[in-house]
Formats: structure tokens, C-alpha cells, sequence
């Protein structure tokens, strides 16, 4: 179990944690702009707040 | 994609979203009239009178409380409820504990407002209720989060739109920071006071991370939700760019957490402490400016709007303050800019320009969209909405140019030195030099107070314009059916 002790130091852990999150983040980055296929259907998302439109349903007459 | 067709008031709990729309100008109303007052305290003393009731120390909360979570709270209460039914298409999980954060939480913010006047408080800014109130909130919460996570899963969209990330991390992060910026030990069961679990520099750093973090996840991320939802539907177009706004979603989700140490610059906080959150600070204005121009450019190809509709002025007026404040933001952050700014108004004006310019204003906006739709009617006065625009922003400019002035006059004052090396200015002096700017600011509040009292009328006729249409419709209906 020493090398639990590795983690204990924040000279180790800080860029550790650092790397980790810059390459989640590169890879998210990576997957919203990497393929035309899946860029064309994250866009398509955009028209959701007006799929359940049906404004003016009263008579004002 | 699944399309459902709108049945209303069947499909939808609308009844907790109007009760919510309706505090949120209550206290839109009662939080700025707070605030106008502790500023004129400022710029006019007597106003104080001498008692501890009127002090701008117990005074000063209220303000912040009654603005932060009972406006801008229950405004993201009101249209995170719509948002989430409309965009997955379901109706909330259960109306009782809908009905229960709605109660729950307008007797937090009033118990809150009552125990700061009688002299109760944590000394935490923006988290200044004490332990029993603090319990409810956690209560409350909690309830919000499974009532909005069970509404997600019960979606008829298999997408979850990307405002609802938003209003997602706000709930999930606002749940972290509140928990352990308030662990603390009451003095005894039946009092309210209580002692942190955190001393000195940790004390100070656990709540400047719930501070910024409050201001990034309550303030901004919450409100972006809002913007996501209602720029676009607003404007009648989708938003610019879907993948931007996934971009901007996780940037501010990555970094927001590591900024609050640059409000303890050249303090007891370890250097790099500060420093790593200064160097996050300025990282941060890259997505926030990617969201600003996400919703702006929505607006692409239909920039007449911006003349002929108030309420899109409203939104994009709160984009463009959001991109200015989150500029000048990492720009503060910066040790040298800091050692002129801190402790000074500026401070106060950069808040102010982000809680006035962006939050009020994109609320404003969203509830001008919401509440006819939601009493099935139209604006019942434009002419007061262009009025409430236009007081709202010259309030605005007024507030923030005072801060700046006055802030900056009150850092050079300190800093000064005489020949031989002594302050050349005393504090007393560097008070007194404040007190036009501590007028204007006033008189910007009150133009500020007066657009949102406007609004607060204007949205009072729309209800009950929209109340008496509906009647007129069952009537008619009634006496058709009796014809028939």
C-alpha cells in the first residue's frame, strides 16, 4: 500500500489532476468537432425548444 | 428527435412556474428597494437613525439575499421547471415536491431576511444564514435536485437539450458549495448561533471557493441555461452554434471551480494558491466569451429585432454585460490590477455590473417571454417595456461609472504617500471624496428600482389581461354549448 503514498503529495497529484483534465477536455473538444457525421447530429439538436410549439391556441375573436 | 404535440396545462405543471414568475418580481421589487436604501444610507447618513434595525451592516444582506436568491432564485426556479418540461417534453415528477421548494424556499429567504434585521448572522458573504436556515436550504435542495434529475429521466426527447446541462450543474454545484461552506457546530440546539468547522486561512479560502463558485454556478451557469432556452425562442431562431455551446458547457465547468482564491490576493493564502487562480481566471474568458457570441450571433440575420422588439434588447443587453463583466473579471484578477482594486468600490461596480447587466437583465427578458405564454395572453403595455429597458440601462451605466470612479479614486487615495513617506490621505478624507459618486450610484439604483416596478405593474395587468380573456373564452364556450 505504499504507493498510496504517491498520492498524498500535492507535487504529484496537482499535475496529475492537471493532465487528466486537460486530455478529458482535449477529447471532448476532439468529439464535438472531430466528424462531420455527429457534427450534422449534435447541430440538429439546436431546433428542440420548438418541437412542442403550439402558440395562439385561444380565440381572441 | 422526438416531437410531441403541446396539450398545456395537461401536459405541464405550469401552476409552479407561475408561482415562482410571480415571487421572482416580488422580490425583484423588494430586494432592489433594500438595495436603494443601504446605498442612499451611504450618500445620505441619517438614514441610518441611529439604530441598529436600519444599519447598513444587517440591512446590506438583506439586500443581497432578497436580489440573489429571492429574485434571481426563484426566477431559476420558475424557468428551469419550464425549460426542463418543455425541451424533454414531460411533465415534473410530482407536483407535491414542486410545491414543497416553492414553500420551502420563499420561507428561507423570508426567515433569512427577518434573522439579519434581529442581528443573526454567519459573517459568510452571500451565506449569512444561520445554521437552522441553512439546514432548510439543504432540504429544499436536495428535493429540487431529485425532482429535476427524475423529470430528465422521464424525458420523451431522447437528447437532453443544453440548456438543462446548465441548469443541472447549477443545482449540483450550488449543492456542493452550500454543504461545506456551511459545515459548522451551533453553540446549542435552541440557539442560532454557530461556529465555522474552518479557521483562519482555510475559513477564508473555503469561502471565497463558495463566493466565486456562487457567482459562477448560481449567478452564471444557472442564468446561461436561462439564456439558452429563451434567446433562441425569443428571437424565433435556433441557437448559433449547438457544439459551441458544449464547448462552453464544459470550459466553464472545468475551470469555474479554481478562480475563488484570486479574491485573497496578498493575503495569508499561499502565493501559487492565488496566482493558479488568477492564471484560471483569465483562461475562463475564452469560453465565457464563446457563449457570449453563441447567443448574440443567434441573432444573425435578424438584427432588425433589435429595434422592434424590447424584450430581445432586454437579452442581448444581458450578453453584452456578460461579456463585459467577464472580461473585466480576469482583468481584477490580475495581482497588480488587484492591489489597486480590492477592498475598493470598483469591486462593488464589477459585481453589480455582472448581477444588474446580466443577470437582472437576462431575467427580465426571460420573463417577459414566459409570462404570457404561461396566462396564454400578450404583453399587456410594450410602451412600459421599452420604459423599463431604457431605465434599466441608464441605470446601470450610472451605477457602474460611479463604482469605477469613486473605486479607483479610493485605491489611488490609499496608496498615496506625501515626501516623507508618510499616507498622504487619512481614511476619513478618502470617505469624503466618495460621497457624489455615493449619490449617483444611489440615483442609479432608483432608475434601476423604477424600470423593475414597472415591470412588476406591467406584468400584473399582463396577468390579469390574460385571467379575463380566459374567462370571456369559457363563457362563450359555455353559452355555445348551451346552444348547441
Amino acid at each position: 500500500m505504499e504507493w498510496l503514498m504517491w498520492f498524498s503529495k500535492p507535487e504529484n497529484t496537482k499535475p496529475l489532476a492537471l493532465i487528466i483534465f486537460f486530455v478529458t477536455f482535449i477529447g471532448i473538444v476532439i468529439y464535438v468537432y472531430g466528424s462531420k457525421k455527429r457534427s450534422k447530429r449534435l447541430e440538429s439538436y439546436r431546433d428542440i425548444p420548438f418541437l412542442d410549439d403550439q402558440e395562439g391556441t385561444k380565440d381572441k375573436q | 428527435m422526438a416531437v410531441t404535440t403541446y396539450s398545456g396545462a395537461e401536459q405541464y405543471n405550469f401552476d409552479i412556474v407561475k408561482k415562482f414568475a410571480v415571487m421572482s418580481l416580488v422580490w425583484a421589487v423588494v430586494g432592489m428597494f433594500v438595495g436603494v436604501y443601504i446605498a442612499s444610507e451611504l450618500a445620505w447618513p441619517f438614514l441610518n437613525f441611529d439604530s441598529p434595525y436600519f444599519s447598513f451592516g444587517r440591512f446590506r444582506p438583506v439586500h443581497t439575499s432578497a436580489v440573489i436568491f429571492g429574485f434571481g432564485g426563484s426566477a431559476l426556479f420558475a424557468t428551469s421547471y419550464y425549460v426542463v418540461q418543455r425541451t424533454c417534453q414531460t411533465r415534473l415528477i410530482s407536483d407535491g415536491m414542486a410545491s414543497f421548494t416553492f414553500w420551502g424556499w420563499q420561507t428561507i429567504i423570508v426567515t433569512a431576511a427577518l434573522s439579519y434585521v434581529m442581528g443573526y448572522s454567519q459573517g459568510r458573504e452571500y451565506a449569512e444564514m444561520e445554521w437552522p436556515i441553512d439546514i432548510l436550504i439543504e432540504v429544499v435542495w436536495v428535493t429540487y435536485l431529485i425532482l429535476f434529475v427524475g423529470t430528465i429521466m422521464r424525458r420523451k426527447q431522447p437528447h437532453i437539450y443544453v440548456a438543462n446541462w446548465f441548469y443541472l450543474s447549477f443545482i449540483l454545484a450550488t449543492a456542493l458549495l452550500h454543504t461545506f461552506n456551511n459545515l459548522s457546530m451551533p453553540v446549542d440546539l435552541f440557539s442560532m448561533k454557530s461556529y465555522s468547522l474552518f479557521s483562519g486561512t482555510q475559513d477564508a479560502m473555503t469561502q471565497w471557493w463558495y463566493g466565486h463558485n456562487a457567482v459562477g454556478f448560481f449567478l452564471t451557469a444557472a442564468f446561461l441555461g436561462m439564456m439558452y432556452y429563451f434567446v433562441p425562442k425569443q428571437a424565433g431562431r435556433p441557437i448559433y452554434s449547438y457544439r459551441l455551446s458544449i464547448v462552453h458547457f464544459w470550459a466553464l465547468s472545468f475551470m469555474y471551480m479554481w478562480v475563488g482564491g484570486h479574491h485573497l490576493h496578498w493575503t495569508a493564502l499561499p502565493d501559487w494558491t492565488s496566482s493558479l487562480a488568477a492564471a484560471f481566471s483569465i483562461l475562463l474568458l475564452m469560453p465565457s466569451w464563446g457563449g457570449m457570441i453563441n447567443g448574440i450571433m443567434t441573432l444573425s440575420g435578424a438584427w432588425d429585432k433589435l429595434r422592434t422588439d424590447p424584450v430581445m434588447r432586454f437579452m442581448i443587453v444581458a450578453l453584452s454585460f456578460y461579456g463585459m463583466s467577464t472580461f473585466e473579471g480576469p482583468m481584477m484578477s490580475l495581482k497588480e490590477v488587484n492591489a489597486l482594486s480590492h477592498y475598493t468600490d470598483w469591486t462593488v461596480g464589477h459585481v453589480h455590473s455582472g448581477a444588474l447587466g446580466w443577470v437582472a437583465m437576462i431575467s427580465f427578458g426571460s420573463l417577459y417571454h414566459m409570462i404570457p405564454k404561461l396566462w396564454d395572453t400578450k404583453i399587456y403595455s410594450r410602451k412600459l417595456v421599452e420604459w423599463h429597458f431604457w431605465l434599466a440601462t441608464i441605470g446601470i451605466v450610472l451605477y457602474i461609472v460611479a463604482m469605477w470612479i469613486s473605486g479607483i479614486t479610493q485605491g489611488l487615495m490609499w496608496r498615496a504617500f506625501d515626501e516623507f513617506g508618510n499616507l498622504q490621505y487619512s481614511f476619513a478624507e478618502s470617505v469624503a471624496a466618495m460621497m457624489p459618486f455615493y449619490a449617483m450610484r444611489a440615483i442609479g439604483g432608483m432608475f434601476f428600482l423604477t424600470g423593475a416596478t414597472l415591470m412588476a405593474v406591467n406584468m400584473y395587468m399582463t396577468i390579469r389581461q390574460g385571467k379575463r380573456e380566459n374567462a370571456a373564452l369559457e363563457a362563450k364556450l359555455a353559452a355555445k354549448m348551451a346552444h348547441a
